[in-house]
């Protein structure tokens, strides 16, 4: 890779700090646990890294880190993007649109 | 050479989703469909690298299977897991899949590594400076953000202690192993020599579990964040090794906001992230520990639940303060059963929110949402507070630090200026709590023994069992 080359990356680099702060700067407090467990996920993508230099390791000492690292990564991924559904999951009931509360509003207006 | 455009587009693609996730993630409405834009994205850009040339699959079929077979492996063992473990357990589990993403980014570095020493025994040149300063970076991080987050794991689990660890001349020890990463990083970069490699490899492990020793209680979730962000550095560092756009942007991103993200964290506690990582808030805890004896010849008051079932069902305004203890208890369900027949009776019920109830900010909120606690039933704490005063009954239920007076009232106490929810003003308050025993924070709470509180001991989800009963009976 050239200068020129490390230069490239060092911009992207630099704009996608100014980008990852501006995303989040506005995020209300119950949401902190599931964006850290997005972002969490989002680092997976390292699991594409992974496979790269899995897909090119030779002998056995780079075979094994390597099928390490795309484990690793894997888990990573899966398991973060799966968490994070699962909590988020539960923020989708809202008033009126869910059963068991529905059920509760008519003793209420019962005792009205 | 077209298809590596080709794919290159594709991870340009995934970056972008990526951008939007985030952004859908910090909005309660959006926020699902981020997290499932984000995956859909990554599962295109993973399945795209079957085929980048870079990655030689089809030149390689052995390591194409076992590629696939640690994925399958990996996904196998993934979703169980994630499905499987209880909601309490939530931050234990990023904590993991945090640290496993900060390991693969070692191996990665690790292995980048043993391919140009073995180019360079074969005559290749050296490779350029900037390019092992690269793959240093990332072992470095990714072994820190690695073995943190393990000891975190294990601090959460309680398979240690949750309280901070502490030994004399440990800012000492950490500044010494500290320099000699440098050291050895800077050795390793003029040399390019793979033992002295593994020596920082080794080394930077270290460093992750003595600096995470120290931190204790309820800081730890701040500290996962910090290290989440760490795994983004480390990936966006693979990247660079790898000359992988994707990688670059994806670990940024996350390095970026995971920053932000901690020292929102922090400020919700009130206090500095640097006094969160440094301030060994262990001292302060023997110190309060010590006065524990002392503590426990004053009296306090507990009552039956029929009492307290009297008490709620009589009242007219009962604002119920959840913490780690209904978590423990797995007691959301029970809660919402109290608040709903209190809510038939008449009395008007909210819950109030402290930002770090639970054991990470929001938690109490996912733990509530479970239980189908409905949104405009939950407050947070500064819309709480104003209401506190004209409430007849504030029932702490396994809260103890975000409701301590001393974090207004004692300036020498380890959580003052910690913002708290306001019991104290409430005509009543209840505490349902397991023991005597000090909260997270490890100090006393004077509000045990103010005269307005009664004091109901046992299991969250027994005693709000019990309230539920009496209350009816009521």
């Amino acid at each position: 890779m050239s200068t020129t080359g490390i230069l490239e990356f060092l911009t992207i680099f630099i704009l996608a700090i100014f980008v990852g702060n501006e995303v989040v700067s506005r995020v209300p407090s119950i949401l902190h646990t599931p964006l850290m467990s997005g972002s969490n996920a989002i680092h997976g993508i390292v699991l594409v890294g992974a496979m790269i230099i899995m897909g090119t390791a030779s002998g056995a000492a780079q075979v094994v880190l390597g099928f390490l690292a795309v484990l690793l990564a894997t888990l990573n991924i899966v398991g973060g993007f799966t968490v994070t559904d699962r909590m988020l999951e539960m923020f989708k009931a809202k008033p009126g649109e869910n059963p068991a509360r529905a059920k509760r509003a008519n003793p209420e207006d019962g005792a009205k | 050479m077209t298809l590596t455009i080709w794919i290159n587009l594709i991870y340009l693609l995934a970056a972008v989703a990526f951008i939007v996730a985030l952004k859908g993630l910090s909005s309660p409405k959006q926020a699902r469909n981020g997290n499932l834009l984000a995956a859909a994205a990554a599962a295109v850009a993973v399945g795209a690298t079957f085929f980048n040339p870079e990655a030689h699959f089809s030149h390689h079929t052995t390591n194409l299977v076992l590629t696939i077979v640690a994925m399958v492996l990996g996904a196998v063992i993934a979703v169980p897991v994630a499905r499987l473990v209880k909601m309490t357990a939530m931050p234990q589990l990023v904590a993991i899949f945090n640290g496993v993403g900060g390991g693969a980014a070692a191996l990665i570095s690790i292995v980048v590594f043993l391919k140009d020493a073995h180019l360079h025994d074969l005559g290749a040149p050296k490779p350029a400076t900037y390019a092992i300063v690269e793959a240093m970076i990332g072992l470095l991080i990714g072994c820190v953000s690695f073995s943190g987050s393990a000891i975190a794991f294990i601090k959460l689990q309680e398979l240690i202690t949750g309280r901070p660890i502490t030994y004399p001349g440990q800012q000492v020890i950490n500044g010494l192993v500290g320099v000699a990463i440098v050291g050895l990083t800077v050795a390793t970069v003029l040399t390019d020599s793979v033992p002295l490699m593994i020596a920082t490899a080794v080394l930077s492990l270290a460093l992750g579990v003595i600096f995470v020793l120290p931190i204790g209680g309820a800081d730890v979730p701040v500290l996962i964040s910090l290290l989440n962000s760490f795994t983004g550095l480390a990936v966006a560092a693979s990247g660079f090794t790898l000359n992988n756009n994707l990688l670059i942007i994806a670990g940024t991103l996350v390095g970026a906001s995971g920053i932000l993200l901690t020292r929102m964290m922090s400020k919700a506690m009130g206090r500095s992230l640097a006094n969160v990582l440094f301030s060994a808030f262990g001292s302060v805890v023997t110190a309060g520990a010590g006065a524990d004896g002392t503590g426990e010849t004053r009296q306090v008051k507990t009552g039956t639940p029929e009492d307290i079932g009297v008490l709620l069902a009589y009242a007219r305004k009962v604002v119920i303060i959840p913490g780690y203890g209904l978590a423990v208890a797995q007691a959301q369900h029970t809660a919402r059963e109290l608040a709903d027949l209190l809510m038939e009776k008449g009395v008007e019920v909210f819950y109030a929110i402290h930002p770090v109830a639970g054991r990470m900010p929001g938690h109490m909120n996912v733990l509530l949402a479970e239980a189908n606690v409905p949104y405009d039933e939950l407050k947070e704490m500064d819309e709480a507070n104003p209401e506190m005063g004209t409430a007849d009954v504030a029932l702490v239920v396994g809260a103890n630090d975000t409701v301590n007076p001393a974090a207004k009232n004692t300036p020498g106490s380890p959580i003052y200026g910690m913002p708290i929810i306001n019991a104290d003003e409430a005509a009543h308050i209840v505490f349902l709590k397991r023991s005597m025993r000090p909260g997270f924070a490890g100090i006393d709470n004077d509000l045990l023994f103010d005269d307005k509180t009664t004091l109901l001991f046992g299991d969250a989800k027994d005693t709000l069992g019990k309230l539920v009963a009496a209350v009816q009976e009521a």
